[in-house]
């Protein structure tokens, strides 16, 4: 029945559901051609940089030269600075694990309650909205000036993206699949674990990523509020004694964490739902 | 045909109404139906008309308002392990390989798959070395050939299909077509096939159940004549085409009821 293989039929292609991984859709999959050309430019900005900042004497606590911020890395101060980054790393993994666990948790259930979801769904848009920094004095006031208000506010900041993006994937129920499911006998157990879970995974993972970049900043800002450790306080440290190099180190370190992250969570969302993109 | 007198599914006066908002809806209406163990039955009708209702209620997927089915001895309250159901397109997973696909149904009911007559089944229908291959990459027919290889795989009794090729195009309908009635000759499944064509339910029935519209009823059932195994040369002949046309203004005569609602796939 070899004759059954032949192409009178076209492929029908994906699942017809816009790729909800397409937040991310312009990284990844960078060809050889395309990674030169991503070096070519770091060159050209931070050499021409380089030349422009030294030609033009631009002072340094204006902005310093791509290689004075450099040799901070070789500098004394580094051990200092990755201490307080150790500091931030900590804040946001411990926030980051109560909020994005609660919120993927609230995702799932309430999604299954279609009355609770109109109910609580303006309460969590409300968190989403409201910037979680401007709650960081108020916490410091409950909570003194240790880990506590940071974690608090990481997980406030965080938790919130990663529901409402979870809850928007729980939401795709197709009923053709769950009958399917049913159909051979699946419990509602196996109906979550077999088919919601999966359908849902795309956007669970847009979730757990723009949570975990929410957190890194509201982190940093919460740090920046007072407490006297952690990145964001070297930050203020640096810049109102104008050591602009130290300042501008901590930024790379900051940004490099955000790629770190995106290209993480990008990972994960190729292992885990690549079959949508 | 002839030889099986044993009775696989007695449908009793199946009754099933809907609450929508403009009032009830009779989707199913004292349905009486009797199917003979390997006997291969279609339901036609107009769209609206409760097919799939009738075929989600033999699946155990939703319960009647009224009357009973019975598999054997069985009153079908629940999905029934001997009854294996293909739905409208392939509905298959996208997040599973073909093999995963097909094993899902033995996964659910916590048995182990029986790997060698899945790989038959997928070299039967054309699918032999498929099993790695995600469905998106495969086309539309080869998905639905995925399907019955599912369907089949748990060597149901009853095979339940509803309109199971209505997306493909006609030149890998009639090839499905051809593929299920070589299976179900080898095979010799009790099968019930939902369709809107016609001319696909002739050809692949013993029995066509003609239904018509609110309330949903068995209005006329027809023998099919032809011999088997049928080739699809048959479907030009003039007996083929003036069945076939018998039928069909069979259901247009049927008075569209005001406001007829199109199908619910
Ligand atoms: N879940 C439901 N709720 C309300 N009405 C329904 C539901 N499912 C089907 N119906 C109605 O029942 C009738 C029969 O539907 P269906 O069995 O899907 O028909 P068919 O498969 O023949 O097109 C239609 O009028 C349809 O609108
Ligand atoms: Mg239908």
């Amino acid at each position: 029945m070899t004759d059954m293989t032949h192409n009178s039929d076209l492929p029908t292609g994906g699942s017809g559901l816009a790729s909800a991984t397409g937040i991310v859709s312009g990284m990844g999959g960078q060809g050889a051609r395309e990674i030169i050309a991503i070096l070519a430019v770091a060159v050209l900005v931070i050499g021409g940089g380089e030349f422009l900042l030294r030609f033009f004497d631009v002072p340094q606590f204006i902005l310093p030269a791509p290689s004075t911020i450099a040799a901070v890395f070789a500098s004394p101060e580094i051990t200092t600075i990755s201490q307080h980054y150790g500091y931030t790393l900590f804040e946001l993994f411990a926030g980051y694990a109560i909020g994005a666990s609660i919120g993927l948790v609230l995702a799932a259930v309430i999604t299954q309650f279609p009355f609770v979801e109109k109910v609580i769904t303006p309460y969590i848009l409300l968190l989403v909205t409201t910037p979680m920094l401007a709650l960081v004095p108020l916490l410091i006031l409950n909570f003194g000036f240790g880990y506590t208000p940071r974690v608090i506010a990481v997980a406030l900041a965080s938790g919130p993206m990663v529901m409402v993006n979870a809850a928007t994937g729980f939401r795709r129920v197709d009923a053709g699949k769950i009958a399917l499911a049913r159909s051979y006998g699946a419990s509602t157990l196996q109906i979550f674990t077999k088919i919601r879970i999966p359908m849902a995974m795309p956007m669970v993972i847009v979730g757990l990523m723009i949570g975990a970049i929410f957190g890194m900043i509201t982190a940093v800002g919460a740090e920046m509020s007072g407490g006297g450790f952690g990145i964001g306080s070297r930050l203020t440290t640096y810049s109102s004694t104008l050591r602009m190099p130290e300042f501008f180190a901590c930024i790379l370190i900051l940004a490099v964490t955000g790629i770190a992250i995106y290209a993480f969570f990008f990972w994960l969302g190729k292992k885990l739902a690549g079959w949508e993109s | 045909m002839g030889g099986h007198t044993h009775e696989a599914l007695r449908i009793s006066g199946a009754t099933k109404t809907y609450a929508a908002h403009s009032g009830v809806v009779h989707a199913l209406q004292d349905v009486d139906m009797i199917v003979e163990a390997g006997e291969f039955i279609s339901v036609v009708g107009p769209s609206g008309c409760g097919k799939t209702t009738l075929l989600w209620s033999i699946a155990g997927l939703h319960q009647l308002s009224g009357g009973r089915i019975h598999l054997g001895e069985d009153e079908i309250k629940q999905p029934h392990p001997s009854i294996g159901m293909m739905f409208q397109e392939a509905n298959l997973l996208p997040w599973r390989t073909i093999e995963q696909n097909i094993s899902l149904p033995s996964e659910l009911r916590r048995i182990r798959p029986d790997r060698d007559r899945v790989e038959a089944l997928l070299e039967r229908v054309g699918l032999g070395g498929f099993g790695e291959k995600m469905p998106r990459e495969l086309s539309g027919g080869m998905q639905q050939r995925a399907s019955i290889v599912r369907a089949l795989a748990s060597n149901p009794d009853v095979l339940l299909m509803d309109e199971p090729f209505g997306a493909l195009d006609a030149f890998t309908r009639d090839e499905m077509n051809k593929l299920v009635e070589e299976i179900w000759l080898e095979a010799r499944k009790t099968v019930i096939l939902i369709t809107h064509s016609i001319a696909e339910a002739v050809f692949l029935s013993d029995k066509v159940y003609v239904m018509s519209a609110r309330p949903g009823r068995i209005s006329r059932v027809v023998d099919v004549p032809f011999e088997r195994p049928r080739p699809l040369e048959l479907m030009e002949t003039r007996e083929f085409f003036d069945l076939v046309n018998d039928i069909k203004s069979d259901i247009k005569h049927q008075v569209p009821p005001a406001g007829r609602t199109t199908s619910a796939r």
